[in-house]
């Protein structure tokens, strides 16, 4: 691993908060981020890994300005954005663009591709027809695009080619970061390596920084060079790749690895059965948010909030517990 | 314009489709023609002879004569000019305020959603044909202000329709997508969520054509809408309601089937137009 | 003599835009108790295979071809309501969203309640209670008693997921067909639901039908596996033998890209194109446009052969 890291996004304890209406005049708070810590670096890709309703599709859309963060500070190449909104950012929103989960459903379907792979170039660059035109032909060469395509409208494309459109239209603008939201989930699975294999490559080729969000295990292995993992809105555990793989210590991290089913493991065993649900963001508990499911679990767990503690060099774990 | 030719095509594959089309043309072209097509003019009072009052249909008036003498076949198809002209008109202008209203109510949301949607129900706890009777009922007749009371009472279903296309799509990645980029508001809007709204309205207004015409007519048979010199197909109905069953039934009859054709056509092809809208994707 | 019998069965669906052949000749069997898991990607026929099975095709599709012989009978030659009946008691489904199977406006009790008095006319009130709290619990819902009062959306997915299999349960079935039961919730609750339906299958020597586009999932609970390419079965075989020796191009293909968990693979290796168009099947084998040992053999479909302890369908074994 390079020892030299450049550092392209700082988020600082960020929190948000959702509210919830509840009956007539109550109102209830949704904590779906605490204190949310991390760095992305230049050229390196960070996996967001988690369940449902852990907050990682939130703190995506948060990097990227759809919300604005309750608490906490973000800054990108130096300069804080968190206040400001996609609109407001001007030119530095160019340089973070984002790939969604359901590829249909992030493409207008009342437009062509063509439209569409222009869209970003008509907002944020000053170019000439015959530039723009260029653009295009040259990010569909690298995205796998058919020029000859160009016309058609996103339902006439299947869906592995509709994700290369979405990426075709994050990398037009040559961005330096790119927010990854399960990007290969609601593919085929001959097709989610085709993707994968791009965005890799493309990654590579542009030095670009990813946070890819996922709660594929399996992908994590294959993609990350960090990996974060995300319960209830908080970093449980976050660590290198290797490190992380080699050596989970968060009880959380430890039962997910268990319970993900493989070629040649055997996961469907009475062990595994713990019966207690996980608790609602709305109404979290006191102490620690895993205590209830934890197989480590003290008295003190369910007392002290646990910090995200250094275990190792470059290895956090939020466990005052674990060995 | 090759997209345009595959659609008509596959939208006339459908026999029903074809048949309320046909219909459609007909009555159209009809209407426009109309002082080509018909031996006499019904409006110009010059020339109608009272003395030719209830004919029945024979060699010299096809479809027999109304009470003031007007050829039923001339007057059909003078009324149906009214009937398209009011139909369409008030159609297009209450589908313009219905997608504004929509558009806006849908997309912030807040407390101008609040206002238009309490406005809007209001409005649709009274029947459409009370309100549009009580404004004819104090302004007087008018064939221009039938145009203005149809649409005040119909942009309320368009900006419902509307409302609620919008409240879907918004929370649609594209849109998101969109306010990555920095897209602002009223770019999104009109940029990326109208083409996807427009698809159901324009089902929607086929559909409110039908009724537009249906009210206008039902106006006219109560007497509060078009003049009774410039009888539409309402009127005409109206008028010979009372001798209908005195035996002189073709003053009601015709003008009768013809509306009831023409609202058929109409139906046919919004049928049609609705389900080669949905569900693909494209057209 | 095996439970479930499907022979050369074409289901069809006959649309303005063609004819879209999602099953296109199709075999297996099972034997009671069995687990087979019918694995491939959107598309290949799968979940159509199920909903001919339980006799759901509705226009435009039909089946045009085959038949199904289940406990001796040949549902294909049943009428409507006799097969309506098995479909309740001997053959039952469950689908990959727990919130569509469940009524979002009755209680779970009453939902239980209402599905068992449809079977059991002679049921009173409290021995139906008395079954369903009974079925709760053995489907590991916790609180049984007291979630008999909640309403669909105050449960998580995988509580949702457990009702529907108790419901599925309840009236003894001889054949679960599951449609990517696990596929919408998460992988620790997964891991949870694929052990309770594998200890219950035991428990009631139901046979099950396991449809899914997860490899990893089939391997874990499935005794034979059937692999599934736009409307027929590549390779059939015992799941510890096809799995760890695939032999078909395709099987091995999706091995391939798969990324694993184990150790980090170097390179994922991806199937290149897509699957055809099933409204517009190539002549010959469907899958040698994508296939690295395509040659001029496979402009005719390779024959059915067993080689090495499987059913598989390719010239270049």
């Amino acid at each position: 691993m390079s020892p030299y890291l450049d550092k392209l996004l700082e988020i600082n304890g960020v929190e948000k908060n959702f509210d919830i209406p509840s009956g007539f005049f109550a109102k209830q708070i949704l904590h779906a981020l605490n204190d949310i810590t991390l760095t992305l670096y230049r050229g390196k890709t960070l996996a967001l890994v988690g369940e449902s309703g852990c907050g990682k599709t939130t703190l995506g859309k948060t990097i990227l300005g759809l919300y604005p963060p309750s608490k906490g500070s973000i800054r990108f190449k130096g300069e804080e954005i968190s206040r400001h909104t996609p609109s407001q950012r001007g030119a530095l929103q160019q340089k973070m663009q984002m790939i969604f989960q359901d590829p249909y459903a992030s493409l207008n379907p009342r437009k062509r591709i063509e439209t569409i792979l222009e869209q970003p170039l008509h907002l944020h660059a000053n170019m000439s027809k015959q530039m723009r035109r260029k653009s295009i032909l040259s990010i569909c060469e690298e995205t796998g695009i058919d020029p000859a395509s160009l016309q058609r409208y996103p339902h006439q494309f299947s869906g592995g080619q509709q994700q290369r459109i979405a990426i075709a239209r994050a990398m037009i603008l040559h961005p330096e970061l790119i927010l990854a939201d399960e990007p290969i989930a609601s593919l085929d699975v001959s097709i989610q390596a085709q993707i994968l294999n791009l965005m890799m490559q493309l990654q590579k080729k542009y030095h670009m920084a990813m946070l890819f969000i996922t709660h594929d295990i399996a992908v994590v292995r294959y993609v990350s060079d960090f990996v974060a993992v995300m319960y209830l809105g908080e970093i449980v555990e976050y660590a290198d790749k290797e490190t992380l793989f080699n050596h989970p210590v968060h009880p959380y991290t430890q039962m997910l690895f268990a319970s993900v089913p493989t070629l040649h493991n055997h996961i469907v065993k009475e062990s595994l059965q713990k019966q207690n649900e996980i608790p609602s963001p709305i109404n979290l508990p006191q102490g620690c948010f895993f205590a209830d499911r934890c197989p480590l679990k003290v008295a003190t767990c369910t007392q002290a909030h646990p910090e995200l503690a250094t275990y190792n060099k470059g290895h956090l774990v939020r466990c005052p517990v674990a060995p | 314009m090759k997209h345009l030719y595959a659609f008509t095509s596959r939208f006339f594959k459908s026999k029903r489709a074809l048949f309320g089309g046909v219909l459609f043309l007909l009555f159209t072209v009809a209407a426009l023609f109309a002082p080509l097509l018909t031996p006499q003019n019904p409006y110009d009072l010059t020339q109608i002879y009272l003395q030719n009052s209830f004919l029945p249909p024979g060699s010299s008036f096809w479809l027999g004569t109304d009470e003031m003498g007007r050829d039923i076949y001339s007057a059909i198809l003078y009324g149906l000019r009214t009937s398209l002209y009011v139909g369409i008109a008030s159609t297009l202008f209450s589908m313009l305020i219905g997608l504004g209203m929509g558009l806006v109510s849908g997309y912030f949301g807040g407390w101008i959603d609040r206002m238009i949607i309490r406005l809007a129900d209001i409005q649709l706890s009274f029947p459409a044909i009370l309100i549009a009777l009580i404004i004819m009922a104090l302004w007087g007749q008018g064939i221009n202000k039938i145009i203005v009371a149809i649409t005040i009472v119909s942009w309320v279903y368009y900006a419902r329709t509307v409302r609620s296309v919008v409240l879907q799509e918004k929370e649609k990645e594209y849109i998101e997508a969109a306010r990555a980029l920095g897209m602002r508001h009223h770019h999104i809007l009109f940029g990326e969520l109208l083409p996807n709204v427009l698809s159901p309205v324009i089902v929607l207004a086929t559909v409110r054509i039908a009724y537009a015409i249906i009210l206008e007519a039902t106006l006219s048979f109560l007497g509060v809408g078009v003049p009774m010199t410039k009888p539409s197909l309402g009127t005409l109905i109206s008028n010979g309601y009372e001798v209908l069953f005195s035996g002189d039934w073709w003053v009601s009859i015709f003008p009768g089937i013809v509306l009831m054709l023409l609202i058929i056509a109409i139906n046919l092809l919004g049928d049609r137009l609705r389900e080669v809208l949905n569900p693909s994707g494209g057209f | 003599m095996a439970l479930l019998q499907l022979h050369n069965l074409h289901t069809y669906f006959f649309t303005e835009t063609g004819i879209v052949k999602a099953v296109n000749g199709i075999n297996f069997s099972l034997e009671r108790g069995e687990i087979l898991g019918l694995v491939g990607e959107s598309g290949a026929g799968k979940s159509v295979t199920g909903f001919s099975i339980l006799g759901l095709i509705d226009p435009p599709g039909r089946i045009v071809e085959g038949d199904i012989f289940f406990n001796g009978k040949n549902l294909l030659q049943t009428d409507a309501s006799t097969y309506r009946t098995i479909r309740g008691n001997q053959i039952a489904s469950i689908f990959q969203d727990p919130q569509t199977s469940l009524d979002p406006v009755m209680t779970i009790g009453s939902q239980i309640i209402e599905s068992l008095q449809a079977h059991h006319p002679h049921l009173d009130k409290k021995a139906a209670w008395r079954r369903a709290v009974e079925m709760l619990e053995h489907v590991g819902l916790p609180a049984a008693k007291k979630r008999m009062h909640a309403y669909p959306h105050q449960l998580s997915g995988g509580m949702k997921q457990r009702v529907v299999i108790a419901m599925a349960l309840l009236n003894n079935p001889l054949l679960l067909i599951a449609d990517e039961p696990t596929t919408a919730l998460d992988v620790t609750i997964q891991a949870q639901i694929l052990y309770l339906m594998q200890t219950l299958v035991k428990d009631f020597n139901t046979s099950l039908i396991f449809i899914s586009h997860d490899l990893s999932v089939i391997s874990q609970i499935c005794n034979t596996v059937a692999v599934m390419y736009a409307g027929r079965i590549v390779e059939y075989g015992d799941k510890s033998i096809l799995l760890s020796d695939p032999k078909h191009p395709y099987t091995k293909g999706l091995i391939a890209s798969l990324p694993t968990l184990e150790k980090s693979k170097k390179h994922l290796t991806p199937i290149p194109g897509t699957m055809p168009s099933l409204s517009n099947l190539p002549r010959g084998c469907y899958f040698k446009d994508r296939c690295p040992l395509a040659d001029s053999q496979c402009d005719h479909y390779p024959e059915e052969r067993i080689v090495a302890g499987r059913r598989i369908s390719c010239h270049h074994i």
